[in-house]
């Protein structure tokens, strides 16, 4: 049994929105970068203690990008975040030209991250921001799993990078478990739980219900590798090839397209190190919809009845 | 003005190393780099706070170049002024070249200050280096070129905006208005007019002069705005210095082969 204990229900936004104020406090390069949605994305917390140091830019990503790019010329880190879905498609242009040709170290944060947003519906569910950023060269992409996280996170964007970060999380509610002293290390995955009847890979909100998928599974005799990958770019081969050595099968679940996302980074890995049957759980090629978070997360499969299923028909296709 | 013989003569000297690269180079844009020779050559011998033999002086005014298309130009005008060699220029677009066929800061030409070509975004980071000299309280100017073409994307009235807002005073946007893009007329491809208007009602302080006169943009720079951020519409002639193909359009994105390469050297030195 995985020994986490949930702390309480936190959204990944509030770990991201504390680390930069943070930072900031003994950092006085640290930038912030307004786009009107300064408080949903937590950046309120940096705006209201170091107003002199934050610049509102008004709804316009595409110059938000670029003008953090002058900023980091100018030896800043600026931080810009907005709903993931614009941060990563609006700007992409920019970030791949202004911030990752220029090797600008800025900190883009991916807010409202997934189908989880909920209510407000496609529109405003990023789904695609893994498989746009983590094809960038020079970029880094970062995809916490608990605001605690999100935190540790954010502050290694800042301390382990010198070019682009584009950190994903989330708007809701979600169990905050991880460790408070915990040794974040970009392009190093954490494994928080041991087995090696099959590997589950899971990146931010799916990596709560892959640690319940594991208790499950366990009770029925399957011991689950349980893997936190959060961080996509650069990312951890050796750790997920081991994976694939000793468990003969991976499964992975994330909250986004399963074209191009963190599956696709995962078998990308498998297929040229060590190949071993692979499944995937996120979105189907499809858009999001209104509804709250869980009935959501529960409709497209992103919970941890799906990846037991998931998990077990997988088994089946292990080699003996 | 013995200062501007000199400027003159700078510009010339742009233009022959900008036909020589391009013609070893087999393609490239030819006509906006000779068109913004003048510009150029007054902006790094006459206006610029910059010191080639350190070219990441912390101090120094930055050109941000947003239309990278040009980078022969800046180039010419960076090997001119020092920062390399001229021999260097011929390994334009070149394999292994520090001079990439649109300007990359990660191939390691000292004096280019942004990797740019995608249309739009210069002016926005122009506006971010501007933002923390202004949030250091430091006196210097950042100057960014555009393409008068380029002023069709978005992005760019984002920037002005962001720049309006700020009241940036320094910040010198420069227009390459030369009336032309690579489908034809600016006016009949997507029209830019009343353009003096669109800045000014962006905040920004309007100046007009003619590009391809020296002493007219030393009035022009002289005559910055210490309120607001300041636009100078430099009216200039694609292929500028060439009587042969000066206004013409075709010669937006093509290099000179040897014979033409001849014939236009020959020009430069006949007209001044
Ligand atoms: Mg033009």
């Amino acid at each position: 049994m995985h020994n986490f204990k949930l702390n309480s229900l936190r959204p990944g936004r509030f770990g991201f929105g504390e680390a930069i104020r943070d930072a900031a406090r003994i950092n006085d390069k640290i930038i912030g970068i307004g786009v009107d949605i300064t408080k949903s994305v937590s950046m309120n917390l940096f705006a209201d203690e170091f107003p002199d140091r934050f610049f509102s830019l008004g709804i316009a990503e595409q110059n938000a990008i670029s003008v953090a790019t002058g900023m980091a010329l100018s030896g800043y880190i600026p931080v810009f975040s907005t709903y993931g879905v614009f941060a990563s498609m609006r700007a992409a242009d920019q970030i791949r030209i202004s911030a990752c040709y220029n090797k600008a170290h800025i900190i883009i944060g991916g807010a409202h991250a997934g189908i989880s947003v909920g209510p407000d519906g496609a529109t405003h569910q990023a789904l695609e921001d893994i498989a746009v950023m983590r094809v960038l060269p020079n970029m880094t992409l970062l995809s916490p799993c608990d605001a605690t996280q999100a935190y540790f996170a954010t502050k290694a964007a800042i301390d382990q990078c010198n070019g682009p970060v584009y950190i994903r999380f989330g708007r809701e509610p979600v169990p905050d478990f991880t460790s408070l002293d915990q040794d974040f290390k970009i392009g190093k995955a954490q494994i928080l739980h041991e087995g090696n009847d099959i590997a589950i890979i899971a990146t931010g909100h799916l990596v709560w219900p892959a640690l319940e998928a594991a208790n499950i599974l366990k009770n029925e005799g399957i011991s689950a590798r349980i893997i936190n990958l959060h961080s996509i770019k650069p990312i951890d081969n050796q750790t997920i090839t081991k994976a694939a050595i000793d468990c003969g099968a991976i499964l992975t679940a994330e909250e986004h397209q399963i074209n191009g996302g963190m599956g696709s980074a995962v078998a990308e890995v498998v297929v040229k190190h060590y190949p071993v049957p692979m499944d995937f759980i996120g979105m189907e090629d499809s858009f999001g919809e209104s509804g709250q978070a869980e009935e959501l997360m529960n409709k497209y499969g992103l919970n941890s009845e799906n990846i037991v299923f998931k998990a077990k028909e997988l088994m089946k296709r292990k080699s003996k | 003005m013995k200062e501007a013989l000199f400027l003159i003569k700078k510009a010339r000297e742009i233009r022959k190393s900008v036909i020589l690269s391009l013609n070893a180079a087999g393609s490239g844009h030819l006509g906006g780099s000779l068109g913004l020779a003048d510009v150029f050559s007054v902006l790094y011998f006459h206006e610029m706070k910059h010191k080639p033999e350190q070219p990441d002086w912390l101090d120094r005014e930055r050109l941000i170049l947003s239309i990278g298309h040009v980078a022969p130009v800046l180039y010419a005008t960076l090997a001119e002024s020092g920062y390399f060699d001229k021999e260097e220029l011929l390994t334009l677009r070149k394999l292994g070249t520090r001079l990439q066929g649109h300007p990359g800061r990660d191939h390691g030409l000292p004096g280019v200050e942004l990797s740019a070509g995608s249309l739009g975004q210069g002016l926005g980071v122009a506006v971010g280096i501007a933002l923390m000299d202004q949030h250091e309280k430091k006196d210097k100017r950042t100057f960014c070129i555009m393409g008068d073409g380029e002023l069709q994307e978005g992005s760019v009235w984002e920037a002005a905006m962001s720049a309006g807002h700020y009241k940036l005073h320094n910040i010198i946007g420069i227009v390459d208005r030369n009336n032309v893009q690579i489908d034809g007329k600016t006016e009949d491809v997507m029209s830019l007019e009343p353009l003096a208007d669109k800045w000014r009602s962006f905040g920004w302080h309007v100046l007009e002069c003619n590009g391809n006169d020296v002493e007219e943009l030393i009035q022009a720079f002289a005559h910055k705005s210490d309120e607001k951020p300041t636009l100078i519409l430099a009216h200039t002639k694609m292929g500028c210095g060439i009587p042969e193909i000066e206004n013409d359009y075709t010669w937006h994105g093509k290099a000179p082969n040897g014979e033409e390469m001849e014939r236009f050297l020959g020009m430069l030195v006949k007209n001044r």
